[in-house]
């Protein structure tokens, strides 16, 4: 396999990673304001910070594991990437600022502070937006070469249907995530009102997920007909996708096998997000920059593969210890310790 | 506004200004660790609920600072690429490594963190709670280490060639233990390990004036001077050696944190003053001798003046007051520290007056502002490259005209989160003062 591909398998793979637990993050924090609103806050809080807490560090780690890796196997992405995404990307610095400061402060200082948590739920919707921007940015269309760089054309961003359905799938798709998830956490805890509070959020947000996720495929065809085309020869992938998302639904409406459900989900989104990824490649930022242009040398490359199988020998085991305590152990999950 | 015309000088000022907030976290988050292992060890050392106690305390304090830290350090990453995309992606192509490297220490950091805190009840044996502390603190010095190696790079580029423009011959190991690695890692754990005591230090002594007089807080005192001495005199001697490495491989860096133009044998030292504007000193202190000491350890030895330098190249000149500052700050902590231990060993009684709190309760800040103004030195020193001798600071910057707004809204982000921790910070200790909480343990033991 060549430096490229093993690049950009461990980097989409770690991207999931971080779509996956900072969609539970993100959405547990916008359930957590929504409760405050509607009075059913003591429903919600406890389950929804005691899974939190624990975690919050590690989902942070994944980003950052995902932006130093994609600089150090593609340098070429921090010059493209680096000289556009100024404004996108500190909006969500400062929005994940809010978030990472929630924890520290709402645990220690101000407890159950209403207008922090607003903020911190709201970040819940909005940096998924922010973050999407840059998916949209790489489908191409909105940079323009310049003798002084590349320049982001903020204009037709943000006039691009494309850059709006986007948006629209990272946020439903965030609330469906983490709905499905705290609702197999809720389970587990014996809370049958969180579980049945959540058992409804998941299914409110199962429609509109898929509906979005369609909708972009159809943008597609008429903004990069290219990569219309490439997502066209892996359909079976999206079929698989979809066959997964319809039994997890069916378990959630027959409230059974929740864990299950979660796990079929998390094969729903891997099936449809490789896709989406092989159907990319080699396209880093379509059509300016491609993996095979922007790859770092063959020194580095090989340096980088060792450090991440080192440092992967050293994370899985403590990452299992972590999940052992926080989220597979019922005493721990149901409070009682 | 200059800030809004000219996207270097903003990049530059946007850098200093994170780089400058996240210090002081990251600081305390490489050192705090340590301390919070060293003092549950000792407590299970001398079956001492206190020292166990005083762990878990820092450890509610070091989390909100780790949160801080963690935000700032995702923005100053983020910021690399965003202010300076055509040096990220030239110096990516040789110190990826030690960047992929730091996130692997901080994650192993970030997990056993979050199991310590969240399993208190949960173990009886203190055994386990110091098992898991030790990734915590490994984590945090292996994190420093790595992050530093490519400071050092920065101003020891190698590892590479450069080719009619294009980079040949890259070898990610030996660009991470560049010539100013040793002495640069060595410096900045021992400093931060000493910042952490000193710190901790300055809150016990603050409790003991404020009318406290509980064992507890001696034990702190008494604990966190002891190490800060340790470390201040081990900063001390690496400090030594970062003198001994400028001359050798930066000259007009210490040529510039001395004042010390014409290249002669015999160099003197000089502390404080300033500077004309025909570049002479006045009003300084001149140590004869010692700058040839400090540089090669031969009072005989000659120094390389900045004049050797081409104007261009110079770094500013206020890089000399930094110098004197830290190098004061480290002096005066050491003095502190010593008359601290040799005065407990004698029972001498006036370590233990008010007055003397009031100084240690100021060295913690004081070491922090040691801190700021050696890395203000270090950067400000190595101007005007971004790359020693590669690329300047001017070639690397981005076009963006946003950068000068973005200054703003990070300034005000800072000074909220600023705000926010001393807010925090206060009503966690205030609420809950240790003679509550060891009650709550069942039973005070003195």
């Amino acid at each position: 396999m060549s430096y490229e591909l093993i690049g950009m398998v461990v980097l989409w793979t770690f991207l999931f990673g971080y779509v996956i637990v900072a969609s539970v993050d993100f959405g547990a924090g916008f359930f957590n304001a929504y409760s405050l609103i509607t009075g059913k806050q003591h429903i919600l809080t406890k389950v929804i910070q005691r899974y939190l807490s624990p975690v919050w560090e590690v989902t942070n780690v994944f980003l950052v594991f995902f932006f130093v890796g994609i600089m150090g196997f593609f340098p070429s992405t921090a010059y493209y990437y680096g000289s556009i995404l100024l404004v996108p990307v500190s909006i969500s610095i400062i929005l994940l600022a809010i978030r990472g400061s929630y924890y520290a402060f709402e645990t220690y200082g101000n407890k159950g502070h209403r207008g922090y948590a607003f903020m911190y739920g709201a970040t819940g919707l909005i940096l998924p937006a922010s973050l999407s921007v840059v998916l949209t940015i790489s489908e191409g269309g909105f940079v323009d070469m310049t003798d002084n760089g590349p320049f982001l054309d903020y204009w037709a961003l943000f006039s691009s249907p494309l850059t709006w359905s986007i948006v629209v799938l990272s946020v439903t798709a965030v609330l469906y995530i983490s709905a499905v998830f705290l609702t197999w956490y809720a389970n587990r805890a014996g809370d049958f009102k969180a579980t049945k509070l959540l058992r409804r959020y998941a299914l409110i947000w199962a429609l509109p997920t898929i509906v979005t996720a369609g909708g972009i495929v159809y943008e597609l065809r008429s903004h990069n007909p290219e990569h219309f085309e490439s997502l066209m020869n892996l359909w079976w992938m999206f079929a698989i996708s979809i066959v997964f998302f319809l039994i997890s639904v069916w378990f959630i409406w027959k409230k059974k096998n929740y864990g299950i459900a979660f796990l079929l989900l998390i094969g729903q989104f891997a099936f449809a997000f490789y896709a989406y990824g092989i159907s990319k490649y080699p396209y880093l930022l379509y059509p300016h920059l491609t993996v095979y242009d922007g790859v770092t040398n063959d020194a580095m490359a090989i340096s980088l593969i060792v450090a991440f199988v080192a440092g992967l020998l050293l994370l899985l085991p403590s990452l299992y210890l972590l999940m052992r305590l926080f989220l597979f152990d019922d005493k721990y999950v149901s409070g009682k310790k | 506004m200059l800030l809004f015309e000219d996207p270097v000088f903003s990049s530059r000022m946007l850098t200093l200004l994170t780089l400058t907030f996240h210090v002081i976290f990251a600081t305390l988050g490489v050192g705090i660790p340590l301390m919070i292992m060293i003092a549950q060890w000792v407590g299970i050392k001398k079956n001492d609920l206190h020292y166990i106690m005083m762990a878990r305390r820092w450890a509610r304090g070091f989390v909100v600072l780790v949160a801080v830290g963690v935000v700032t350090g995702t923005a100053i990453g983020l910021q690399l690429a965003l202010l300076w995309p055509n040096f990220m992606e030239l110096a990516g192509h040789v110190i990826a490594l030690p960047l992929f490297m730091e996130v692997f220490a901080f994650f192993f950091e970030a997990i056993f963190l979050g199991i310590y805190l969240y399993t208190w009840d949960r173990f009886e044996n203190q055994r386990k709670h110091l098992l898991l502390l030790v990734p915590v603190a490994v984590g945090a010095t292996m994190s420093a280490f790595f992050i530093t190696t490519v400071n050092g790079f920065m101003n020891a580029p190698t590892g590479f060639n450069i080719v009619d423009g294009q980079m040949t011959g890259v070898s990610p190991i030996e660009a991470m233990f560049n010539v100013a690695t040793p002495t640069k890692v060595a410096h900045v754990i021992s400093t931060a390990f000493m910042t952490a005591a000193f710190v901790l230090a300055a809150i016990a002594a603050y409790r003991l004036i404020r009318g406290s007089n509980h064992v507890y807080h001696k034990k702190a005192l008494h604990m966190t001077m002891k190490l800060g001495l340790i470390f201040a005199v081990a900063t001390a001697i690496i400090g030594d050696f970062s003198g001994k490495y400028l001359a050798e491989h930066q000259p007009e860096k210490l040529a510039a944190a001395e004042w010390h133009f014409e290249t002669e044998e015999e160099a003197p030292l000089i502390l404080w003053g300033i500077l004309d504007d025909d570049r002479e000193v006045r009003y300084g202190i001149e140590i004869p001798y010692a700058l040839s000491i400090l540089a090669h350890n031969d009072p005989t030895a000659e120094v390389i003046g900045l004049n050797e330098y081409p104007e261009e190249e110079h770094p500013p000149m206020f890089v000399h007051y930094l110098f004197d500052i830290m190098i004061t700050i480290g002096m005066w902590m050491i003095a502190l520290s010593l008359a601290y231990w040799f005065a407990m060993r004698r029972g001498w009684n006036f370590v233990k007056k008010n007055w003397f709190r009031w100084l240690i309760v100021l060295g913690g800040p004081l070491s922090m502002l040691a801190i700021q103004a050696g890395w203000w030195m270090t950067e400000f020193g190595r101007q005007p490259w971004i790359l020693r001798g590669v690329m300047t600071v001017q070639e690397a910057a981005t076009q963006s005209n946003y950068v000068g707004h973005m200054f703003f809204v990070f300034a005000g982000l800072y000074l909220i989160l600023g705000i926010g921790v001393a807010v925090v910070l206060r009503k966690v200790f205030q609420d809950n003062p240790v003679e509550k909480e060891l009650a709550e343990q069942g039973g005070d033991q003195s």
